[in-house]
């Protein structure tokens, strides 16, 4: 009989209703005998007591139910964002604040590299904080004009380049017409490249090759140390294309004795005909294991707010910008929803727009009725424009939401201002609606569009704080716990783990996130500054300081 | 001039009949060498007697015809197209059901192994007015058809005349530049859609087509400066589908005109040609008499 291992703490926060909280933790095999006083868990037998955790405090290991992985990958290239963010070997890179800041910044990592014809890539760029400064290729041209330099934005859409690289492109000519190029006063493209049609020609010469989504090991593994870094132990990657090659990759990286995390890749909708991706998926389902669990769908059905290619309802944007797109035809939806309930997959759709949010509702209700399933968990992701009677008709018909609580920290000013105005940019990401309806409710990051970091997004959700410092939505606050809840057993809800994962209870796996202070007792303010210590997962134990 | 591969962007909406017309160019292809983009093989597009070969990323098709999916990522697909030997003499690219044309055109112009030869937008005769009041389609149904440089009207068979002639004139209200072409089971010529071939300046129609159609040359043309011509072709309302054809300009150069309807594109021609120009419209509305005298005029 294998041996058990109790572990004390100076408190446990257990997730676990009817034990809330608890000292100490008895783990085998990777799973939780229980969780008690040490009386309690020595009934269990013979035990080793840990005491590495006596004067920490743990939690479930969070669970972050939207990122993409490709967050590990983008650490290769030079980060240019507005704010602090820490790597995955820990260094705190400082926010870039102006253009010569961004400049010198890349000048630096310029210098370092020694092969003369090597692009220089960067990425997280916002110059909405910079006064939305127009960034050109001179700009650019000053780090270097013999290396081609790319910067790709925060939001993903928008990359500017040097001269360097529009000329290996081909696109250093006058007179292109095109709504993604802007032109400068001598008729040459300014060097801003706006949407993917328009970045690719030019993406492999500046770094950014065009499975740049898709994860690596080295990617996947410093994804993790993110993850540890933050005490995160399940995390989805939402989505992927996996072909073979990931998934063989996939499956190899995620079975290493010191990988420390579970990793939920959703496959991406596009590419194979709707009968062709629930066969791919279903086949992917056979070959999931402990730590890659794969067997899910992830749909897009519009764009972004901010791009303003989210498809919204009735007044539309504030600025009076056309609607959005759809990025998928309400048919295929339906057919998609349709063969997986009937199937019995998993799908979660990337709704931005109320418009876009309203037909996933429209178009599951029927779908429902011919493929009854009443636990099909099915998922809002981002669901930032909801409204309360949407939340409302989602909770009835059996969804889920996975609120987007880090934008509205990060992009909330905006969309007061300019996309969608005071009164909806108020309700962005309602999670007091969405609690009040019923409904079960994660949030999340979204990493790497926003840093990862379920404490941090916890505290969003609770402050609802802008980058401005403004508190913008009071009535939509949620409290501490609602939020700790959501991090844990609301995620581990929208991904069919609940019963594996997201709370300190006989039965689960042993996955802790290890923190230095008691998140229930700090000033909400003080809820993202919390130290996290590191991770247990499986039983596994992975300290910050060993990454 | 560095030979270009013509590009003919194919839109509308899901069940517009987009796969019928595809089927249709590949069938009567007749030495054309078209290379078909599609966004995704979903229900494979092509009908399976013509499929010689097929592996995960391209389909061989009777003829020296192909047929690739590009997922997410056009630009790179197209890039790979340019690198073929033989390259394909056309590129048809169907775009998504709820993809605007115009951009997906606007893309390809970025591209120095392309030039857009025509945004092609299908209308399911019996079902765009439905689809244009539908309150999730309505904006895209109406900005594809606006994105049009022709407008096919298809499954005419399953509505009444009338009906069809109030789809026109309902379409014409919101692109008012684009000839609308009227067809069942995707038939129309090919010159029609991909423009005229680069090899042959003589009336040619090929392919069954519903709707009467008329090719004609003229030639006898005098020098001239072949951008106000093409520019007064193109725009004079004369019918005009598709041209194509040779010009010398006053200096004596060649040029090589295309027109798809009001749009025109002009180059320098790396040899001399006899000036001659193919006019193809719908016979009802080509204006033989007044592109004569417009020609003519030309100077």
């Amino acid at each position: 009989m294998s041996k058990n291992t109790i572990f004390i703490a100076k408190k446990i926060i257990t997730m676990n209703p009817s034990r809330p909280e608890a000292t100490h933790v008895a783990v085998r095999d990777g799973r939780i005998l229980g969780a008690g006083s040490l009386e309690e868990l020595t009934t269990w037998g013979d035990y080793t007591l840990d005491e590495s955790f006596a004067d920490k405090v743990l939690m479930p290991g969070f669970v972050e139910g939207h990122a993409h992985s490709m967050e590990g990958s983008l650490w290769s290239k030079v980060y240019c964002g507005w704010f602090d963010r820490f790597d995955p070997s820990g260094r705190m890179w400082t926010g870039v604040k102006s253009v010569d800041a961004l400049v010198e910044r890349l000048r630096v990592a310029e210098a370092a590299l020694e092969d003369p014809s090597a692009p220089l890539s960067g990425w997280q760029l916002d110059p909405i904080y910079m006064n939305n400064t127009t960034l050109s290729r001179a700009d650019l041209d000053r780090v270097s004009k013999t290396r081609a330099v790319g910067i790709l934005h925060a939001s993903g859409h928008i990359m500017n380049v040097n001269t360097k690289a529009l000329e290996l492109a081909g696109m250093l000519k006058p007179g292109l017409n095109h709504p993604g190029i802007p032109l400068g006063a001598d008729g040459f493209p300014t060097g801003e490249l706006k949407g993917p049609e328009v970045m690719t020609p030019v993406g492999p010469f500046v770094g950014y090759e065009r499975n740049m989504l898709d994860a690596d090991d080295t990617g996947l593994r410093n994804f993790a140390k993110l993850c540890v870094r933050t005490g995160t132990t399940t995390i989805t990657d939402l989505a992927s294309r996996m072909d073979d090659d990931t998934v063989n990759m996939m499956l190899r990286v995620t079975s290493e004795a010191s990988f420390p995390i579970r990793l939920m890749p959703f496959r991406f909708f596009l590419g194979l005909s709707s009968k062709e991706l629930i066969k791919t998926v279903l086949a992917l389902k056979t070959r999931a294991t402990d730590q890659l669990r794969m067997g899910q769908i992830k749909i897009v059905v519009d764009g972004s707010i901010q791009g303003f290619s989210a498809r919204l309802r009735w007044p539309g944007y504030h600025n009076g910008a056309p609607n959005g797109l759809w990025y998928i035809a309400p048919e295929q939806l339906s057919e998609i929803l349709h063969l997986a309930l009937d199937a019995g997959i998993l799908v979660h759709t990337h709704t931005n727009g109320d418009q876009a949010t309203q037909l996933v509702l429209d178009t599951l209700a029927p779908a429902l009725q011919k493929h009854p399933n009443p636990d099909h968990r099915f998922t809002l992701q981002h669901c930032q424009l909801a409204d309360a009677a949407q939340f409302r008709t989602a909770a009835k018909l059996g969804m889920c939401v996975n609120l987007f609580a880090n934008h509205h920290f990060y992009w909330g000013d905006e969309h007061y201002k300019l996309t969608v105005g005071p009164d909806r940019a108020t309700r962005m990401n309602a999670a007091r609606s969405a609690l009040n309806s019923g409904i079960p409710m994660a949030i999340h990051s979204d990493a790497p569009v926003t840093p990862l970091g379920p404490l941090f997004t916890a505290w969003a959700a609770v402050n609802r704080i802008t980058a401005s410092g403004r508190v913008q939505g009071e009535e939509e606050k949620i409290r501490v716990h609602e939020a700790l809840w959501a991090i844990t057993m609301g995620a581990a809800y929208t991904l069919h783990l609940d019963n594996e994962i997201g709370s300190i209870e006989t039965g689960k796996k042993a996955d802790f996130a290890v923190l230095e202070s008691d998140p229930t007792a700090c000033d909400p303010m003080a809820l993202k500054d919390i130290t996290v210590w590191g991770t247990v997962q499986g039983g596994r134990i992975f300290p910050v300081a060993d990454l | 001039m560095s030979w270009k591969i013509p590009v003919i962007v194919i839109g509308g909406y899901l069940g517009a009949g987009k796969t019928t017309l595809l089927n249709h160019l590949l069938r009567h292809a007749d030495g054309r060498r078209i290379a078909i983009l599609v966004n995704e093989f979903g229900d494979l597009p092509i009908d399976s007697d013509l499929i010689e070969a097929e592996d995960d990323e391209i389909i061989a098709i009777a003829g020296g015809c192909i047929c690739c999916s590009f997922g997410s990522d056009m630009t790179a697909a197209l890039m790979r197209l340019a690198g073929l030997s033989p390259k394909p003499d056309y590129v048809v690219i169907e775009a998504s059901g709820v993809a605007m044309p115009g951009t997906v055109g606007a893309s390809v112009a970025l591209l120095d192994e392309f030039i857009l030869s025509g945004i092609v937008v299908l209308a399911d005769a019996e079902r765009i007015t439905i689809q244009a009041n539908d309150e999730y389609l309505a904006d895209t149904i109406l900005r594809q058809l606006s994105d049009a440089d022709l407008i096919v009207q298809t499954k005419i068979d399953l509505i009444q005349p009338q009906a069809a002639k109030d789809n026109c004139q309902w379409i014409a209200t919101h692109n008012s530049r684009a000839p609308i072409i009227p067809t069942t089971q995707g038939k129309v010529p090919l010159e029609v859609i991909l423009g005229i071939q680069r090899t042959t300046l003589e009336p040619q129609l090929s392919g069954h087509s519903d709707a009467e159609f008329t090719s004609k040359v003229f030639s006898n043309i005098s020098a001239c400066d072949p951008h106000t011509l093409a520019k007064n072709i193109a725009i004079g309302g004369f019918g005009v589908i598709r041209a194509k054809g040779f010009v010398e300009s006053l200096t004596g150069q060649t040029y090589l005109i295309q027109i798809v309807a009001d749009r025109y594109d002009v180059k320098e021609f790396e040899r001399a040609e006899p000036p001659a120009i193919v006019c193809i419209g719908l016979s009802n509305k080509l204006d033989i008499k007044k592109i004569s005298y417009e020609i003519a005029r030309a100077i």
